[in-house]
């Protein structure tokens, strides 16, 4: 069995293993264990010459964000290792909790690797089923609001893409032989000679079905809620990780359309979705005031300048859309750590409870400092440098170099929005404390995937490894 | 793989069958009745899958006829009148907009899937298109009940008839690969077990399926 499939199915055998194990202490160590086989496998795997096998391939685009996400759920399972108890699941639950984190790992890693459009689609309905529950976990009221909503959305959305997807293949089926099915090489293939107005079709409806599931506007309505509920270690990875995979699937979508001389540029559509993105959300976190809500805001911003980059295309604009994916990766799910940390320490989840964290935790306050200056784009991580790109990209494009300002405009306001919480947030005076920090292992364990993310993204925007930097430059070609 | 009359005939003529059944839907107000009529449309897709499978000549549409058939013909609706007994929502009448007006919006949706699909696939066999138009059709009517009914079961109902949709634009086009009807029926069934356990759980915390009473808890009061 090639490693692609390796990869995919370890971590879902891992879930049907997990799910018999009811004990805290033994289950977080196994979940530990099957995510740094992962991480492991996905390391190999970026060693490996890429390939196609079968329902999978690997390609400049894809092999990145396969080794971001087997990190991020590496050191989220960690972070959950720490700080699960604090959450008071009983031994179902536990067993639910990490089967589902395994069954979604799995699943976003088939999202990122399918080459069959009709796989990719299962994979990401599959890893919506695995957080959806998970939302639900604590069962109050608004965790039954976000869950609801997050299900019927996200259903809807994930309908569209699927029509989507039928129409794509309606459009190619004269061409295709029987065995390449809904293969993307294929339809890449003969996408050039594909009826235009079919294929047009197919991207309205494949553009706003994953963009639903990458949380662009209008569709958006879904993602705060659904990352303020639940356990801390899932907003991680559903902001970190399934938004990359939708976000993906959007561009191997642009990407055939884009192969056609015929059919309707789709760049404005992607510009449009997410200037309108940038703009809601940077307007939308002046009025938060439930710190992990707040932050997912900030996840529909940063969606919405990926976006922005992939729909301005060419080579320079596409580098910056796919280096700020993965820096977002990176530094929002460390901006979720430290919030998570915060929450449980003093015991809400509001920004008006939680403040002084500087003074009352120090590693935990400037660690959370640093991860939301990072994630405003100041220096030095890797948002800053993809920002810094994007906009330099936009302000050189002949046609429209106004698109850069209305950026810009939304860059500056979410800036500021996220200096003003991060005063309020670290510094300003401290808040009682609601609960003790936790000792010994747990408090290294909780506080080092933090500081991890965060020397990782400044890392790759200071000294970017040449391997990696020409495969993300090959993988903006790819865009188109 | 020939269409004969009869062949392009049946096939519309199911196809239109399915999206019958989805005004059907947006105007019953009982939960039972518009239990049954899901009942029927799911048993009128397994009709037109199999007249599919027939006509094409892939077997594999039989496969995707009988879980239709078992799935959203029988098993789905059987568990929902379950449901709605234990719940005693058997009497409940329910509409979030006048009949006359869901049923302006569901013709006007239909003439706009008409105009959007003929239009942008004149490079494509007649008979797959205008079965295109009627699966968006069957799409957007099932959207348009999501939107217009506050009850959750019937929520979920608009949800699995849109799906109905998309299968009926899967069995359309020939020669679309097996796995996607097979995992959209397993999938469907899955969606049916997560809204089970939701249903329970949303009566359990406010005594009733109104979603409405959910939106007061967005956590962002002050």
């Amino acid at each position: 069995m090639p490693l692609q499939w390796i990869i995919v199915f370890f971590p879902w055998a891992g879930a049907l293993a997990l799910a018999a194990i009811p004990d805290l202490r033994r289950a977080v160590a196994a979940n530990v264990a099957v995510s740094a086989v992962t991480f492991a496998m996905a390391i190999a795997l970026t060693a490996m010459p890429f390939a196609e096998h079968g329902w999978t391939r690997t390609d400049a685009l894809n092999t990145p964000f396969v080794l971001v996400a087997a990190f991020v759920g590496l050191t989220t399972a960690v972070f959950s290792a720490a700080t699960l108890e604090a959450e008071g699941f009983d031994h179902w639950r536990i067993r639910a909790y990490h089967a589902a984190y395994q069954v979604f790992m799995g699943a976003q890693t088939l999202a990122l690797l399918a080459d069959n459009l009709g796989v990719m689609w299962v994979a990401i309905e599959i890893a919506t089923l695995a957080t959806v529950s998970m939302v639900a976990v604590h069962r109050t009221a608004s965790a039954f609001e976000a869950a609801w909503k997050f299900f019927i959305l996200c259903g809807v959305g994930i309908a569209l893409a699927l029509f989507g997807t039928i129409v794509l293949y309606l459009a190619a089926q004269p061409l295709l032989t029987e065995e390449t099915g809904l293969s993307w090489a294929a339809l890449m293939g003969v996408a050039a000679r594909c009826d235009p107005g079919t294929l047009n079709l197919a991207f309205a409806f494949l553009l706003l079905g994953y963009g639903t599931k990458a949380g662009l506007v209008p569709l958006h309505s879904w993602l705060p809620d659904a990352h303020a509920e639940g356990p801390v270690p899932i907003s991680a990875v559903l902001s970190g990780l399934l938004l990359n995979a939708a976000m993906l699937a959007v561009l191997r979508a642009k990407s055939i359309v884009g192969a056609n001389p015929e059919a309707i540029a789709p760049g404005p559509f992607l510009l449009a979705l997410g200037l309108a993105s940038v703009l809601l959300g940077s307007l939308a976190l002046w009025r938060r005031r439930d710190a992990r809500r707040f932050f997912g805001w900030s996840s529909i911003e940063h969606m919405g300048i990926a976006a922005f980059a992939f729909g301005l295309g060419g080579a320079a604009a596409n580098l910056a859309g796919l280096l700020h994916l993965l820096g977002h990766s990176l530094v929002k799910s460390a901006v979720f750590f430290g919030v998570g940390r915060a929450a449980q320490a003093k015991g809400s989840q509001k920004i008006a409870d939680i403040g002084g964290l500087v003074a009352t935790h120090p590693a935990l306050g400037w660690g959370l400092a640093l991860a939301i200056a990072g994630i405003a784009g100041l220096p030095p991580f890797l948002l800053f440098v993809s920002e810094f790109r994007l906009l330099a990209a936009a302000a050189a494009a002949a046609e429209r170099p106004w698109l850069a300002l209305l950026l810009a405009l939304g860059m500056v306001v979410a800036l500021a929005a996220l200096v003003t919480v991060l005063q309020a947030l670290c510094f300003g005076p401290p808040t009682p404390d609601a609960a003790d920090a936790p000792g010994g292992w747990r408090s290294v364990a909780a506080a080092a995937p933090l500081w991890l993310h965060l020397a990782v993204a400044a890392g790759l925007a200071l000294a970017m490894p040449a391997g990696l930097a020409a495969m993300l430059a090959q993988a903006a070609r790819i865009i188109g | 793989m020939s269409f004969g009359q009869i062949g392009y005939d049946l096939a519309h003529l199911l196809g239109g069958g399915v999206l019958l059944m989805s005004f059907v839907l947006l105007y019953q107000r009982r939960m039972a009745a518009v239990i049954n009529a899901f009942a029927i449309q799911g048993t009128l897709l397994a009709l037109a899958a199999a007249w599919a499978a027939h006509a094409q000549g892939a077997p594999g549409l039989y496969v995707t006829a009988v879980l239709a058939l078992a799935a959203k013909g029988v098993l789905i609706p059987l568990a929902l009148h379950a449901i709605v007994r234990r719940l005693d929502l058997h009497r409940a009448v329910e509409t979030a907009l006048g009949i006359g007006l869901s049923m302006v919006a569901g013709v006007a949706l239909v003439a706009l899937s008409i105009l959007v699909v003929l239009p942008a696939t004149e490079g494509v066999r007649a008979v797959a298109r205008e079965n295109l138009a009627l699966a968006l059709s069957v799409v957007l009517l099932g959207m348009l009940m999501m939107i217009t009914r506050r009850n959750a079961i019937s929520q979920v109902i608009g949800l699995m008839s849109l799906e109905n949709g998309l299968i009926l634009a899967a069995i359309g086009v020939a020669g679309m690969p097996l796995v996607v009807e097979l995992s959209t029926a397993a999938l469907v069934l899955m969606i049916a077990v997560v809204a089970g356990v939701f249903f329970f759980q949303i009566r359990e915390r406010f005594d009733t399926l109104d979603t409405g009473s959910l939106e007061e808890h967005r956590g962002e009061r002050r």
